[in-house]
């Protein structure tokens, strides 16, 4: 079996849980309840995959990448996350959250953002729902993403820069998590990654698992069979399991999971969880963390915001343990370069985060052989990264 | 957790336990062995030492600036341990060390429920470790005779306040409000019946903290539990630093006004 979840739920092996303070097992509780019973609710159902089709614009193509496919030597499919609404794969989870808060009665809706793109996902739900908004980014991800920071104010949601440790993902979710527990009475903390305590790393997973649903039919339809390899950049790590879960019992088929190395997992700036962490607990679930010896969570890299968290969802840490998955890295160099070999080939500017993925793909160019189908998680559009990007190389 | 259980006895001679927080470490670890004397001097009932971490999501924006002038200045757990030892060496006062859990996981629990038996310590608060997943916590707990002490909070359920009483052999701690750990000029209007639920299924101690920052609070506190704690008020104070050498002082003289 996939998961142990249905004897436990919440937990994955040694993973998981729900690590949090009394105030908030109200909340967890109480939003637990809601998401069970959306999900036995067919009329649930309709309602999410009606606005994911007539607002979102799903089902998202599956691309066959012909000149990316060339260059590897592989039949390289790009499943395009990045022609959703807003830009990305969350606002499949920002839809499905945002209705269980209308369906719990909530008021006000809460969210962490790292790349700004869950936040811009986020507010563009609150906005359609009409219940006002607040989003908890990171100073230095305000600033080096401040079209998304505009974006997010323009759909009507107020946005707090957070100064904490590094002013990035982990600082947002820690004072999103705080001003929660003040506030859950009226509000509902829309998260965005698969981490965090339970219920979320299995009700984002259920909202993300559209990508790998409809990727699985798409290439049964396009090829007559399964892909030998899917793979999928891994910050929180909701677009790879979005993807994953549904070939989850496909055993011929490879899952392989990319982390951002940053600067080189040597330099100890990266932000890796699974390929240089260590067990600890860290938002609420135990998982892989990236910390020292006294368990105090260290600084973390990337140049890609979205991947910069130093814990990793604990769905995923199981999967490494099991070896159901494969987790590998790529530098913030390499990232920049997919970035660019992207645009240059196929006319798709990736999301600084999917450009990992792209970069794996690059790099296992060697490993692949002519038959082979391998389908690349294109997460988000990266117009967000052009201005860091262009900063970065101009250097 | 024997200490602990006499502490809240004897006070209620006067009135009820008070019971004051601070960060060790803040500003090093040996002028924590000095506040907390001082602490004494000054009409505290118990002490809780905090074990600094780097990202505390329960406390408010006091508690973590403490944190972080701790790691800065070196703090470790061990470093807290040896603390506790100095203290243990000049006084009977109770100690509960307060920690997120990360820290004591990774230093390993039965190793630190040994260590922390050894250094004096009465008992141990993890603030995000619920009864459910404290399975192995309670097992060293137990193993080493250290009382735990468990969070309730305003809105549990009635099956959350069992489970989390069920658990405890030191004292339960009753969270005030919804919210972070910090000073608020005000006490939350459900306190009083959350307090009495507790209290009727208890048969620990049961005390409240977050958000307690003047006498008055603490006075009024302690006319419906059995104590009272106080944490960012005292940080505050601690937060001044220690350069002129009378920190201690300023301490006492705190929880002395807190004491009332």
């Amino acid at each position: 079996m996939a998961t142990d979840e249905r004897t436990r739920p919440g937990y994955f092996g040694r993973y998981g849980g729900r690590y949090v303070a009394a105030t908030l097992l109200n909340a967890l509780e109480e939003l637990e309840a809601a998401f069970n019973a959306a999900m036995d609710d067919p009329a649930f159902h309709e309602e999410y995959h009606a606005i994911l089709r007539d607002y979102a614009g799903r089902p998202s193509p599956l691309y066959p990448a012909g000149r990316l496919s060339e260059r590897v030597g592989a039949k390289v499919y790009l499943k395009r996350e990045d022609l959703n609404h807003t830009g990305a794969h969350k606002i499949n989870n920002t839809v499905g959250q945002g209705l269980l808060a209308r369906r719990m009665g909530k008021r006000r809706i809460i969210a962490e953002t790292g790349a700004g793109q869950h936040g811009v996902a986020t507010a563009t739900v609150a906005a359609l729902l009409g219940l006002p908004c607040r989003v908890f980014m990171g100073v230095e991800d305000v600033r080096r993403q401040s079209l998304n920071v505009y974006r997010m104010k323009l759909l009507g949601a107020e946005v707090v820069p957070v100064e904490g440790l590094q002013g990035t993902l982990k600082d947002a979710c820690d004072e999103a998590m705080r001003y929660w527990m003040g506030t859950y009475e009226e509000s509902l903390y829309i998260f965005g990654s698969v981490a965090g305590p339970h219920p979320y790393p299995t009700m984002v997973r259920e909202f993300q698992r559209v990508i790998g649903d409809e990727a699985r039919a798409q290439v049964l339809e396009r090829e007559g069979r399964l892909p030998d390899k899917l793979v999928a950049c891994v910050g929180g790590g909701s677009n790879a399991m979005g993807l994953f879960y549904p070939f989850i019992g496909d055993e011929g088929v490879e899952l392989i999971g990319v982390e951002a190395a940053g600067h080189g997992i040597d330099t100890g700036l990266h932000s890796a969880s699974i390929c240089a962490g260590s067990f600890g607990v860290l938002d609420g679930t135990a998982t892989l963390i990236i910390q020292d010896e006294e368990g105090q969570v260290l600084p973390v890299h990337s140049v890609a915001p979205g991947l910069d968290y130093p814990g990793v969802g604990p769905e995923h840490a199981w999967m490494h343990d099991t070896g159901r998955a494969r987790y590998v890295c790529v530098t913030d160099e390499e990232a920049l370069a997919a970035f660019r070999t992207l645009a240059q080939l196929e006319g798709i500017i990736p999301a600084l985060e999917s450009a990992h993925a792209v970069a794996q793909v690059l790099n296992m160019a060697d490993e692949l052989n002519a038959g082979d189908i391998v389908i690349v998680n294109i997460s988000g559009r990266g117009d967000k990264d052009c201005e860091e990007v262009a900063r970065l190389t101009s250097e | 957790m024997k200490r602990i259980h006499e502490a809240f006895g004897r006070s209620k001679q006067h009135g009820g336990a008070l019971i004051i927080y601070v960060t060790a470490g803040d500003p090093t670890l040996d002028d924590t062995v000095e506040i907390v004397l001082a602490a004494e001097r000054g009409g505290a009932d118990l002490v809780e030492l905090g074990i600094p971490y780097i990202a505390p999501t329960a406390d408010g924006p006091t508690i973590q600036a403490a944190c972080q002038r701790a790691l800065s200045a070196g703090a470790t757990v061990g470093g807290v341990l040896d603390a506790a030892r100095g203290i243990r060496d000049r006084s009977e006062i109770p100690l509960v060390t307060m920690t997120c859990y990360n820290p004591i996981l990774v230093y390993g629990l039965q190793r630190y429920a040994r260590d922390a038996r050894a250094a004096g310590i009465d008992g141990v608060l993890v603030s995000d470790l619920p009864p459910d997943e404290a399975g192995a916590w309670l097992e060293a707990a137990a193993q080493h005779h250290l009382g735990t002490v468990f969070l309730v909070a305003p809105g549990n359920t009635d099956r959350q306040l069992r489970q989390a009483i069920d658990v405890t052999t030191g004292f339960v701690y009753i969270i005030s409000r919804p919210g972070t750990t910090g000073a608020r000029a005000d006490i939350y209007q459900g306190l009083r019946a959350l307090v009495e639920r507790v209290r009727g299924m208890a048969q620990v101690p049961a005390a409240v903290g977050f958000g307690l920052s003047t006498g008055e609070q603490v006075a009024d506190v302690l006319a419906m539990a059995d104590g009272a704690v106080v944490g960012s008020a005292v940080v505050n104070v601690i937060a001044g630093g220690n350069a002129d050498g009378k920190l201690p002082e300023r301490v006492e003289t705190k929880v002395r006004e807190l004491r009332g």
